[in-house]
């Protein structure tokens, strides 16, 4: 999604489809086999997942259309499955095709929106970091440092589980999505604000922004109106691998049991309520999940690299 | 080089400053110690005698005084569950994670510089497509869904039915696909030997080497991927610079120029994100173990939490900031002697 119109920033003559046909980035496209294969499942993945309650027959979420008497049946491949369930039933006897395209729904919004959060916050401050510089710059970026020493599955792990140990898991479980959103974009900010910081630097010294200074503009207006826009390529294929990275990273904390709970599964929930059944035999409540989990995580990171290779920014290598 | 290891020092006192004082924060807000020891039938008053007899009316920065006092002195308080000092329980669950990282970044090393560097140099080459396809597959399936697909296939067992029984050659394909499963997927195994004190280890016996196998290969399965591409990005910017044309020119031969010459500055990025990923390492070690069963640190914090054993969960993150603390140090430092360019004390030379 933010492939093909995200080339093109808002402005003047020719309209913006005209740009983007004639831009680099579409002629690419069109040559890159493997990237327009990834954008079409990408995309068939999101629409089949927003349009869960269209596509699915039950509705996993009312427990009265659950029967515990048709729990583990496998697919439809397989001897012993049932007609009505292709892609067989969880132990809780939920249809897993219905299941799995409201778990990757649910891990789609999560995904989403922790970027979105890591977007506004590392942008901000990897903004104020860049341009006012000083003492601004070494606390915010000592801040960043000491948190991505840490790794940031290592924080969301633990933000989760003192969330979930202050709040309760009757609480927690209710708020999981919101909780989850908060914790992994406040886990990945310095990500963002590491990257804007980096090419703000190279930005700050040109002289269209001396001219602006010289207009008497505030400097707000121009780190968000003049610096912003010319920062946004690297701000681009980072966003990719980092809806990935949060899609892996929710789908790691529920598997830890710190994520979405079993009555309202995520694709990391899905695998874990799964994975204690594989013992019994039951392979495909945890694994085609996990196969649809990495199909959308792949296919994420495959036009991530596309894109990496094709604005080219100098990341910041840290 | 002294005023360069005064300055890391000082960084490492204020990270670990830092992370106590969250760490304080959290065990005096979670929960109220007076009522894990107390029972029901006890009284407002004797609780509240309890409270101020051992301190948990004080100030909050009197109460971190003498948290910080103790935790320096390597008192944590007691965890809950085990009924002993919260240090001696993690001091117990430490060697099963260390050898679990140990094996992973074995794994890690005598693979990912081969094939890394392999890539570089026959970039359009079959084989070094098949690394980089494979690599960023990888990197997409998280480390409990690679944990899972190999307990599925080499400790549950696999049978493949998929072509016709019927014919020679189908039997023969169901057979190489189908695996036996006969590999432990679970905890450390049996045949355990004591090193010293606490450690014992899974490297001496062969028992203990097949419980390790199925983790430790998890576990590198998410950073091999990241070392491979790292390796290879690296060698091929290396292999431009002029120096490899220049010793190329003179006729050294072309395994000294890569192994020798290029490979050298091609390893000094590597440590330094090799650094930064061992404590990544750890993070992903809870949820290794918790996949396998394996009895480490990682294991041990996942129960902790599910048990809300305050003491515990903190003096977990205190170890953990230490590791990080350590091995980036060390890093920092390891990177300055290979490399004299970089000055460490930031002064300008």
């Amino acid at each position: 999604m933010s492939t093909t119109n995200n080339s093109s920033p808002a402005s003047a003559s020719p309209s913006r489809w005209e740009r983007l046909r004639d831009s680099y980035i579409w002629y690419s496209f069109k040559r890159d086999r493997t990237a327009q294969l990834c954008l079409a499942v990408f995309i068939c993945m999101v629409i089949a997942a927003f349009a869960s309650p269209l596509l699915a027959p039950t509705n996993p979420y009312d427990l009265s259309q659950i029967d515990i008497m048709s729990s583990e049946l496998p697919p439809f491949w397989i001897d012993g499955a049932d007609e009505r369930y292709a892609l067989g039933t969880d132990a809780q006897g939920r249809d897993l095709w219905s299941i799995v395209l409201y778990g990757t729904r649910v891990s789609l919004l999560i995904g989403f929106g922790a970027v979105i959060l890591q977007a506004l916050l590392g942008v901000t401050f990897g903004l104020m970091a860049g341009y006012l510089g000083g003492r601004v710059d070494t606390i915010l970026m000592r801040l960043a440092d000491i948190q991505l020493s840490f790794s940031t599955l290592m924080v969301a792990i633990v933000v989760g589980a003192l969330v979930k140990a202050t709040m309760g898991s009757a609480f927690y479980s209710q708020y999981a999505v919101m909780m989850l959103i908060l914790i992994i974009g406040l886990a990945e900010w310095p990500q963002y604000a590491r990257t804007v910081r980096a090419s703000v630097l190279a930005e700050k010294n040109k002289e269209y922004v001396d001219a602006a200074r010289v207009m008497g503009l505030r400097s707000k207006r121009i780190m968000f109106r003049h610096v912003l826009p010319n920062t946004m390529s690297p701000i681009f294929v980072i966003s990719t691998v980092q809806i990935a990275n949060a899609i892996i990273s929710e789908a790691a904390l529920s598997f830890l049991g710190l994520g979405m709970p079993e009555t309202h599964p995520s694709l990391g929930s899905l695998i874990k309520s799964g994975f204690d059944y594989i013992q019994s035999g039951s392979w495909w409540i945890t694994l085609i999940p996990g196969a649809v989990l990495v199909v959308l995580v792949l296919s994420i990171n495959l036009l991530g690299d596309w894109l990496r290779d094709v604005m080219n920014p100098r990341l910041y290598k840290g | 080089m002294i005023a360069f290891l005064i300055k890391r020092l000082m960084h490492a006192i204020l990270v670990m400053f830092v992370i106590s004082v969250l760490a304080f924060a959290i065990q005096d807000n979670l929960g109220d110690p007076i009522q894990q020891m107390v029972g029901q039938s006890v009284p407002e008053s004797e609780r509240e005698e309890i409270r101020e007899r051992f301190g948990l009316n004080d100030p909050f920065l009197v109460q971190y005084a003498r948290f910080a006092k103790n935790a320096v002195q390597g008192d944590f308080g007691y965890s809950y569950f085990y009924r002993e000092p919260a240090l001696e329980v993690i001091a117990r669950h430490l060697p099963a994670t260390l050898e679990l990282v140990f094996a992973a970044t074995l794994i890690i090393v005598l693979l990912s510089v081969p094939i890394g560097v392999y890539s570089a140099i026959k970039p359009r080459s079959p084989i070094s497509r098949l690394f980089m396809g494979i690599s960023i597959i990888g990197i997409s399936i998280p480390v409990f869904l690679t944990a899972i697909v190999l307990i599925q296939i080499f400790a549950i067992g696999v049978t493949v039915t998929l072509f016709p029984e019927s014919t020679g050659w189908g039997a023969w394909l169901n057979d190489f696909f189908s695996t036996e499963g006969n590999m432990p997927s679970f905890g450390r195994g049996y045949d355990l030997v004591n090193v010293v004190g606490n450690w014992d280890t899974n490297l001496a016996t062969w028992n203990g080497l097949q419980h390790l196998v199925l983790p430790a290969v998890s576990l590198a399965s998410i950073m091999l991927p990241l070392f491979i591409r790292l390796i290879r990005a690296e060698m091929m910017e290396v292999l431009q610079s002029e120096y490899v044309k220049y010793a190329r020119a003179k006729g050294i031969s072309m395994r000294r120029v890569y192994f020798v010459h290029a490979l050298k500055n091609t390893m000094l990025p590597v440590i330094t994100v090799g650094g930064v990923q061992i404590g990544t390492m750890v993070a992903y070690t809870i949820l290794t173990e918790t996949v396998f069963q394996w009895p480490g640190m990682g294991l041990m914090f996942l129960d902790a939490i599910n048990r809300a054993d305050i003491p515990l969960i903190v003096t977990y993150l205190m170890i953990v900031g230490v590791i990080f603390v350590v091995t980036n140090t060390i890093v920092d430092l390891i990177y300055g002697m290979v490399n004299p360019t970089v000055k460490l004390t930031g002064k300008p030379a």
